[in-house]
Order: structure tokens, then sequence, then C-alpha cells
């Protein structure tokens, strides 16, 4: 039909396409500009203090001048240490939950169920992440008391691993930005791990039930298998996003730069909390620029998990969905 | 017939199917607690001081004194919203029509997949990339706001809208073609006006989430907490950025106001969500019609 079509409309059609790759070329030059200004912006830093900012772990702005390079005053060793802690942490609490959710929502439930339980579970994700803060320092830090109790009274005298939880705790923490972490990802990995179980086939199923199966042996035969990538990736997805999350962790994390502190009772910050923390009020030598390097560094990581994450969760087939 | 097999199976096999029901159905629980215990936290925090006031005043010049509201955030928040929107709308549906109707091969894969890690790019970034580019040279406004809540909008418009698009039936288009109706005005006519209640639910849900984000407008749009500002090429407050900004102050006024803020933030974020959830149930079972 193209071939018989007047030539100025094939032109209005050529034109139309280009248009619109136009627009999703702008979405791949927006990725690869953050890359580049952000990297632009950190260069003078990079190049005044050196690649290796992350083995010093004291972030000490007032030290900094314009000439001296030793000590580093913007080591990020420690928010590289509170990011990991934190995000690992949450994953630690969110992946079980997700997994035990989305199995009870699509093999357990009832069928009429379904969609409400998933809806409200759904809901988390759409909480901003500043209320989570709020809430987090009023009604989650009075709450977590008990728990930093026993991390401090018992499990801290448990060899190699204690000083993971010695104290003192004084409510802003590790711990504290782990459980709100924990809580803003758990519906983003849900809905993804949901989705996967949901097209465990039919026949697996029914097969596992022929055997004899239990409901919870099916679940073992058939549906964990059939979705062990979708949680691989699922939870890839949820980790980038606890690496990123800023406002909430800010909010709770007690912004502690000076040094590490390895308990997880203890007050520290992480590479996005420092960004939020100090980005406005940045006055001292290469302060800013620091800040960008620190940003660089966490797109660096972001992009490196998503990217496997999409890998993985592209092999095991395409899952969509506005909340990921 | 499942209850029927489980009988006939042993009793340690029965006990343990009950203790992995139970896991999951305790691990439910673990996710309804939090949502529940947030929302009526909030509510009965921002409840106490919702009123006329609030929705009509800009905060005291002290913190410390009570009065006041967050007008100017609320017209921050739909200022720049809104900004954000008419330059994300047409960008994210743009990608979708070009993924879905012409896209094939390496270039639609590349932007399909950078559409997906955009997604999992944190705000913050993204608020420091707009800073680098745009805020160093045209310093703080809604309008670098705009352009950052714009970037996070992107992939979520493009992609909820390219799985909605490939909805559409090809007998539709065809039967345009048939009509000797150019590819083009087909996708303008046909292929957009029948996946529209679908592309709405996308840019509701976008529009939502660019709602609650605060850290990416710290770096650009920066807050003004006293007076009103209209014009977005001057820096402005947003809703969430006054919840933040009064929430830490340790002022109990303050904070009491950041908690209505909360309320109202909460309750445009979920009534948006609803619509959109809501649309989508029934646009679902639309197409399934078809």
């Amino acid at each position: 039909m193209l071939a018989t079509a007047k030539p100025w409309r094939r032109l209005a059609d050529q034109g139309f396409r280009g248009l619109t790759l136009g627009t999703g070329a702008l979405l791949v030059f927006v990725l690869i500009g953050a890359a580049w200004f952000i990297l632009r912006e950190a260069w003078p830093s990079l190049r005044h203090y050196g690649f290796f900012s992350f083995l010093h772990v004291r972030w000490a702005p007032s030290e900094a001048t314009a000439s001296a390079r030793q000590p580093n005053p913007y080591g990020i060793g420690q928010f590289i240490y509170g990011t990991v802690v934190t995000s690992a942490l949450a994953m630690l609490i969110a992946v079980p939950i997700s997994i035990g959710v989305a199995l009870f929502v699509t093999q357990v439930c009832p069928q009429g169920l379904r969609r409400s339980l998933s809806a409200l579970t759904d809901l988390l994700a759409a909480v901003p992440s500043v209320v989570y803060g709020f809430w987090g320092i009023f009604a989650l830090l009075p709450a977590l008391r008990p728990v930093a109790r026993f991390c401090e009274n018992t499990l801290s005298h448990v060899p190699l691993i204690g000083f993971f939880f010695k104290g003192p705790f004084f409510g802003f923490s590790y711990l504290a930005a782990a459980v709100v972490l924990a809580i803003m990802i758990l519906p983003i990995i849900t809905s993804i791990v949901r989705e996967v179980f949901a097209r465990v086939p039919v026949e697996q199923k029914e097969a596992a039930y022929a055997l004899g199966a239990t409901r919870w042996e099916m679940i073992r035969m058939a549906v964990l298998p059939y979705g062990r990538s979708g949680i691989f990736g699922a939870s890839f997805i949820g980790l980038a996003r606890a690496f990123g999350e800023t406002i909430a962790v800010t909010m709770v994390i007690g912004n502690s730069v000076l040094r590490i502190s390895t308990s997880i009772l203890g007050q520290g910050a992480t590479m996005a909390s420092v960004i939020a923390n100090e980005f406005t009020e940045a006055n001292q030598p290469f302060h800013l620029r620091s800040l960008f390097v620190v940003a660089s560094w966490l797109l660096l990581m972001t992009l490196v998990v998503n990217v496997a994450a999409r890998l993985i969760i592209n092999r095991s087939g395409r899952v969509g969905g506005a909340n990921l | 017939m499942t209850s029927v097999l489980i009988s006939t199976a042993s009793r340690g096999r029965r006990t343990r199917d009950r203790a992995a029901s139970a896991l999951m159905a305790v691990s439910l629980l673990a996710t309804l607690v939090p949502l529940i215990w947030v929302l009526a936290y909030v509510a009965a925090q921002g409840l106490k001081y919702l009123g006329p006031d609030f929705l009509t005043k800009t905060p005291p010049g002290n913190p410390s004194l009570s009065g006041g509201g967050f007008y100017n955030g609320i017209v921050g928040t739909l200022e720049i919203v809104g900004i954000a929107f008419v330059l994300a709308a047409p960008v994210g549906i743009g990608t979708a029509v070009y993924l879905v109707e012409f896209g094939r091969g390496r270039v639609a894969n590349l932007i399909r997949f950078l559409s997906d890690v955009l997604v999992g790019i944190p705000s913050i970034v993204i608020g420091a990339f707009v800073y680098s580019f745009w805020v160093v040279r045209y310093g703080f406004s809604g309008f670098a706001g705009s352009i950052a809540l714009a970037i996070v909008m992107l992939p979520i418009v493009a992609r909820s809208s390219e799985e909605i698009l490939r909805l559409v039936p090809d007998d539709l288009r065809e039967a345009s073609y048939a009509l000797g109706v150019p590819r083009w005005r087909t996708i303008v006519s046909v292929v957009l006006p029948s996946a529209w209640a679908g592309i709405t639910t996308g840019l509701m849900l976008a529009v939502a989430r660019a709602a609650g984000e605060t850290a990416p407008l710290l770096l650009t749009a920066l807050g003004n907490d006293l007076f009103t500002e209209y014009n977005p090429r001057k820096r402005m407050t947003t809703l969430s950025l006054q919840i933040f900004g009064n929430a830490i102050t340790g002022f109990r006024k303050a904070q009491s106001r950041a908690w209505t803020g909360a309320l109202t933030l909460i309750a445009l974020v979920l009534v948006l969500t609803l619509l959109a959830r809501s649309l989508a149930a029934r646009n679902d079972r639309a197409l399934r019609r078809d």
C-alpha cells in the first residue's frame, strides 16, 4: 500500500516516524547526558584528590583547602558502607516477605481477593518518601527500641558478628533506615515476583498435584523453580531502589559523616543522603565537586545493578507495570 | 481436588504445608501493618491542624509560631508537576508510539532497555544532573524542578503507554489502512484514541510519583518557605519540600503543619493512584471484551 502512495504521503509518514524516534532518542540522551554532566562536575575533585576517595572514610569539608591534597577531607568510604549496609539489611527483610506475599496472593488466597490484595500491597509504593521519613522519625524510631535493646544485650556478645550490633542506640541509625527502606522496596519486589508467579504454567502445577504433592510441595516443585530468575531480577531492582532512596533515609539515619560507625545501631549516612543533606550548603573548596563524585559513584552502582536486573528479568520473559 | 489429595498426605507433610501457608499469611500481615500504620498515623496527626488556614496561608516567618499553612507549597506542587507533565507526556507517548508502531531491531531494543534502566536511576542523581546542566546556568527555579520531575516521569509514561498500545488490535490499524488513511493519521486518529484510557492511567501514576518526589527538587527548585511564588523562573517550594523542611526543624508548631502537609500530599497521591487503578481495571475489562 505504501508503494502506491503519493510521495508527500510517504514523506508525512516518514516525518512522523522521525518525530517519534526523536522522542525515543531523547530518552537515551537523558541517560548519557546525566552521566556526562555529573562526571564533568565531579572532574576537578577527582583530579585533585584522585580516584580513590572511597578508600578514605572521613568527610570533613571544613578541613578542605584549595591546595592541600593530603589527608583527603572528602573520603566517601563511609557513605558506600552506609548505602551497602542499609540496602543489604533492607533486602534481608524485604525479599522473604515479598516472596511470601506473592505466593499468598497468587497461590493461596481465594481468586476473588487477589486483585484487592494486590492493590493494597501496591499502595505501599504510592506513599511518598518524605512521608515515610517523617513517620519513621516519630513512629518507627520509638518502636525499634526493643529490637535495638535485643541487639545490644544479646547479639553484641556473639563472637565475630558482635561488633555489628554494638550500642549505644539513639534512635537515628542504620537500622531505622534499613527498616524504612525495606517497607519502601517491599511493594516493588512483590509486584514483579507476583507477576512471575502468576504465569507459572497450570500444567506444571497440576502435574505436581497429580503426583500427590501438598500445596507447599507443589510450590517448591513448580512455582519457585519457575520463578527463580524473576525473584533474582526483582531483588536487584529493589536493591537499586534502596541504593538511591534519599529523603526517607536522610531523615532517620542520623547523618554522621566523620567516620564509619560499623554497628547497625550507630548513626551514619548513605551516598544519597549526604548529597541531599549538604548539596545546597556546600561552600568549602571542592565541596560541591566532591558531592558530584558521590553522585557519580551512586549512578555507576545503580546502573550496574539495574542493567543486571533487567538482563535477568528480560531473559525470563518481559514483565511490565508502571510501578517498576 | 487439592484438599482430597492433601488428606492422603502424611501428617508431617500436612503440617509443613500448613506452616508454609501460615508463613505466607504472616508476610502479608507484615506488609499490611506498615501500610495501615503509616496511613493511620499521618491521618491522626494531620487532621489536628487541617483547616481553611492551612490551605490558604503561607507559614509564619518564625517557624516556632502557630498558624499559617502550606498554600505556597500546594501552588508549587501543582505548578511544577503540571509543567513536568507537559514536558514528559508528549515525549513519553511519542517514545511508546515509536516502539510499538515503527521500532524494530536494535534501536528499539536499546530505547526500551534504557527506559527500563532510567526508571531505576535514583531521583537524587537526576536532580544532580539537572543542577549540572540547567541550574548552574539559569539558577534555581521551579522550572528546573519541572525538568527533573519530567525525567522521573518519562520512562514511566513511555513504558506504560507502550504496553497499552501493544494491546490495540491490528484489525483496527488494517481497517484504517484499507480506507486509504496514511499511517500517521491512523496512529493519531485511530490507535491513540482507542488506547486513551490506558495511557491516561500511566500518566496519572507518573504524576502521582512526581508529586511525591522531594530529593530532586532540593537540588533544583530549592524551596521558598515564606511567600507564594507563582513565577516558575524563580525558586519555588512544593508540598514535599515544605514537609521535609518543617519536619526536621524541631519546632512543634512547624511539625504539626508538616503533618497536615503530609496528609494533604498522601491524599493527593492516593486519590490519583486509586483513580488510575480503577480506570485501568475498567479498561482491562473493556479490552478483554473486544
